[in-house]
C-alpha cells in the first residue's frame, strides 16, 4: 500500500452526519467490516477450492462412476453399492464447499446491504448493534457448519438424516433469518414513523462511484441475459442428455463394452463441465455486479486518494468481467482459462482487501478524533 | 426522501430475501437430505440392477433419478433466485432517486422488478409438482422477461444526463 499524501480525518475533515452513524462498534460500521471481510473469506475459500480441489474432485467422480461400470460388467451388484458410496462421499465433499462458498459470500453481501438500510430501520441503537453483532456471527457458523458436514456426518448425531454439522448450518440459517425479520419490522416502523433513525450515507458523486454504480448494473444486467439464454437454449437439454448418457453407459458395461462405457464416462465428465461453467458464470457475474453497486455506497467512507480509489475500482471491475468470461472459456481452452479467471478472482479479492484498508483509516481517525476530543473535554472539567 | 419506488423495492426485497431463506430454511431441514439420499440411492439401484442384469428396474431407477434430479435442482434455483433478486431489489431501492425517469415511471419499473422477483421463483417451484408443463415455462419466461426489462430501463436511467426528484 503506498503512502498517500492525506492526513487521517478529523473531526473537521468529516462530514458530520455521516461519521456519526459510524460510530465505533455501531451497527453500521460492524456490518460493513462484517460484510468485506466475509465476502473476502468467501473468494479467497473459492479460489482455493477452484486450484487445489474442483478438478481432483472431478477426477475422482470419473474414476468411481469407471470402477462402477467395470462392476456392472462383472455383475457384481455389491460392488457397484460400494463405489457409488465413495461417488456420494465425493460429490458430498463438493458439494458442501461450493455451498460453504456461496453462502459465506450472500451473507457478506446481506451484511452490506443492511449497512446501508439501517437509517430506515427504526429500532433503538442497542438493538441495532445487537441484531448486527447475531447477524455476523450467523454468517460465519453457518459456512462453517456446511463446510463441516462432510467432516463431521452423521457421527454422535440423534436424528438418521442429520448430523451436528448440519444441525449447526440450519440454527445459524434460521439466525440470519430472524436477524432479516427483525430488520423488515424495523423497516416497516420507519415506514410508519418516517423518522430516520441515523444518517444516511453520503451522497458523493465521485467518479469511482459511479463506474461502480453503472459497472455493476450492466454486469448483473449481462447475468440475467447469459441465465435467460442458458435456461431456454440449455438447461433442458443438458437434463435429457445426461440421462440418455447414464442410460448408454450402463448399457453398453452390461454388455461388457467397457470401451464404450469410458467414452460415455468421458460424455458425462464433459456434460457436467458445460453445465457448471456456464452455472458459475450467471451466478459470479451476478454477484460481482451487486458487490460493485454494493460498495459504490461505501465509497464515502474510503479514506484513499481518488487516484487510489479509481484503481481499485478498475481492479475490481476488471476481475469480474475476467472471472466469468474465462471461466465460459474453459471449455474451449482448458486449465490455461481456468488460471487467468482464478487470477480475476484474487483481483476482485485484493481491490476489495484495499477498499477496507481504505475504511480502516477512515474509522481508525474518527476514532482518534472522538478520543482526542474526550480528552479535551476531560482536561476541560479537571 | 423515501419515494414509494423505493418502499416497493426496499420493502418487497426484504420481505423476499425472507421468504426465500424460510423456504431454503424449511426445504433444508425436511426435504433435502431425503432428496439428496433418493437422487444417489436411485442411481446406485439403477446400475445395482443392472449388474444383476435386470435391465427393467435399471431403467425405471434412472428415470426415477432423473426425475429427483430435476426437482433439486428447481428447489436450489428457486431458493438462490428468490434472495439473489431480493438483494438486487434492496441496492436499487437505496439508490432509485438516481434512476432518472419521473416518479410514476419509477414505480412502473419497480412494480416489474418485484412482480417478475414474485413469478420467476414461483414458476420455477412450480415446475416440479408438473414436469414440463408448458404453463409454468411460460410463467418462468414472463417473469424473467419482466425483471430484464427493468434492470435494462434502471440501467438506462442511470446513465441519463439530469436528474429527476
Amino acid at each position: 500500500m503506498p503512502a498517500i499524501p492525506r492526513p487521517f480525518p478529523d473531526s473537521a475533515s468529516l462530514a458530520p452526519t455521516l461519521a456519526a452513524g459510524f460510530a465505533p462498534l455501531s451497527a453500521r460500521r460492524l456490518y460493513i467490516f462484517g460484510g468485506i471481510a466475509l465476502i473476502a473469506g468467501g473468494l479467497l475459500f473459492g479460489d482455493i477450492f477452484a486450484v487445489f480441489i474442483l478438478h481432483q474432485n472431478a477426477a475422482r467422480q470419473g474414476e468411481a462412476l469407471s470402477a462402477a461400470s467395470r462392476a456392472i460388467a462383472a455383475g457384481n451388484a455389491a460392488a457397484v453399492n460400494e463405489w457409488f458410496g465413495h461417488l456420494g462421499n465425493v460429490l458430498e465433499d463438493r458439494g458442501t464447499k461450493v455451498d460453504a462458498h456461496v453462502h459465506i459470500i450472500g451473507a457478506g453481501y446481506l451484511a452490506l446491504l443492511l449497512a446501508l438500510v439501517q437509517p430506515y430501520i427504526a429500532l433503538s441503537r442497542q438493538t441495532k448493534k445487537s441484531l448486527a453483532a447475531l447477524f455476523i456471527a450467523g454468517g460465519v457458523l453457518l459456512p462453517v457448519g456446511i463446510f463441516l458436514i462432510h467432516y463431521i456426518g452423521l457421527s454422535g448425531s440423534p436424528f438418521s438424516t442429520i448430523g451436528w454439522a448440519s444441525v449447526l448450518a440450519d440454527s445459524a440459517g434460521a439466525l440470519l433469518t430472524l436477524v432479516l425479520i427483525l430488520q423488515a419490522w424495523g423497516f416497516w416502523k420507519y415506514v410508519r414513523s418516517r423518522q430516520l433513525s441515523e444518517p444516511e450515507l453520503g451522497d458523493e458523486d465521485s467518479m469511482s462511484r459511479r463506474a461502480l454504480l453503472t459497472g455493476g448494473t450492466i454486469l448483473v444486467l449481462l447475468g440475467l441475459l447469459h441465465g435467460a439464454y442458458y435456461s431456454g437454449a440449455l438447461l433442458y437439454e443438458h437434463e435429457r442428455m445426461e440421462t440418455a448418457i447414464l442410460q448408454r453407459l450402463i448399457s453398453a458395461a452390461t454388455v461388457g463394452n467397457l470401451d464404450a462405457a469410458t467414452a460415455e464416462i468421458n460424455n458425462f465428465g464433459n456434460l457436467a463441465g458445460a453445465r457448471a461453467v456456464n452455472i458459475a458464470a450467471h451466478s459470479h457475474i451476478i454477484e460481482f455486479g451487486l458487490l460493485a453497486m454494493l460498495l459504490s455506497f461505501v465509497q464515502p467512507l474510503v479514506f484513499l486518494s481518488e487516484k487510489w480509489k479509481r484503481r481499485w475500482v478498475k481492479l475490481l471491475l476488471g476481475g469480474s468481467v475476467i472471472l466469468p468470461v474465462f471461466v465460459l472459456l474453459e471449455l474451449k481452452l482448458g486449465m490455461l482459462a481456468g488460471g487467468i479467471a482464478d487470477i480475476g478472482g484474487l483481483m476482485v479479492m485484493v481491490s476489495l482487501v484495499g477498499m477496507l484498508v481504505g475504511i480502516l483509516r477512515y474509522s481508525g481517525g474518527l476514532d482518534v478524533a472522538e478520543t482526542d476530543v474526550a480528552e479535551a473535554d476531560a482536561a476541560e472539567g479537571a | 426522501m423515501m419515494t414509494g419506488s423505493r418502499k416497493l423495492l426496499i420493502l418487497g426485497g426484504m420481505a423476499f430475501a425472507a421468504l426465500g431463506m424460510l423456504y431454503g430454511l424449511q426445504y433444508a431441514l425436511l426435504v433435502e437430505h431425503q432428496t439428496l439420499d433418493h437422487m444417489g440411492g436411485s442411481l446406485s439401484q439403477s446400475f445395482a440392477a443392472a449388474a444383476s442384469r435386470n435391465a427393467g428396474e435399471s431403467q425405471a431407477a434412472l428415470e426415477q433419478y432423473g426425475e429427483t434430479k430435476y426437482d433439486y435442482v428447481r428447489q436450489v434455483d428457486a431458493h438462490s433466485h428468490w434472495i439473489g433478486l431480493a438483494t438486487l431489489m434492496i441496492v436499487l431501492g437505496v439508490i432509485f432517486e438516481r434512476v432518472n425517469f419521473s416518479e410514476g415511471i419509477r414505480q412502473l419499473v419497480a412494480f416489474s422488478l418485484l412482480a417478475g422477483s414474485a413469478l420467476f421463483p414461483l414458476a420455477i417451484i412450480l415446475q416440479t409438482y408438473h414436469h414440463g408443463a408448458l404453463v409454468w415455462k411460460a410463467l418462468a419466461v414472463v417473469g424473467s422477461g419482466l425483471i430484464i426489462a427493468a434492470l435494462a430501463a434502471t440501467a438506462w436511467g442511470f446513465a441519463r444526463p439530469g436528474t429527476t426528484g
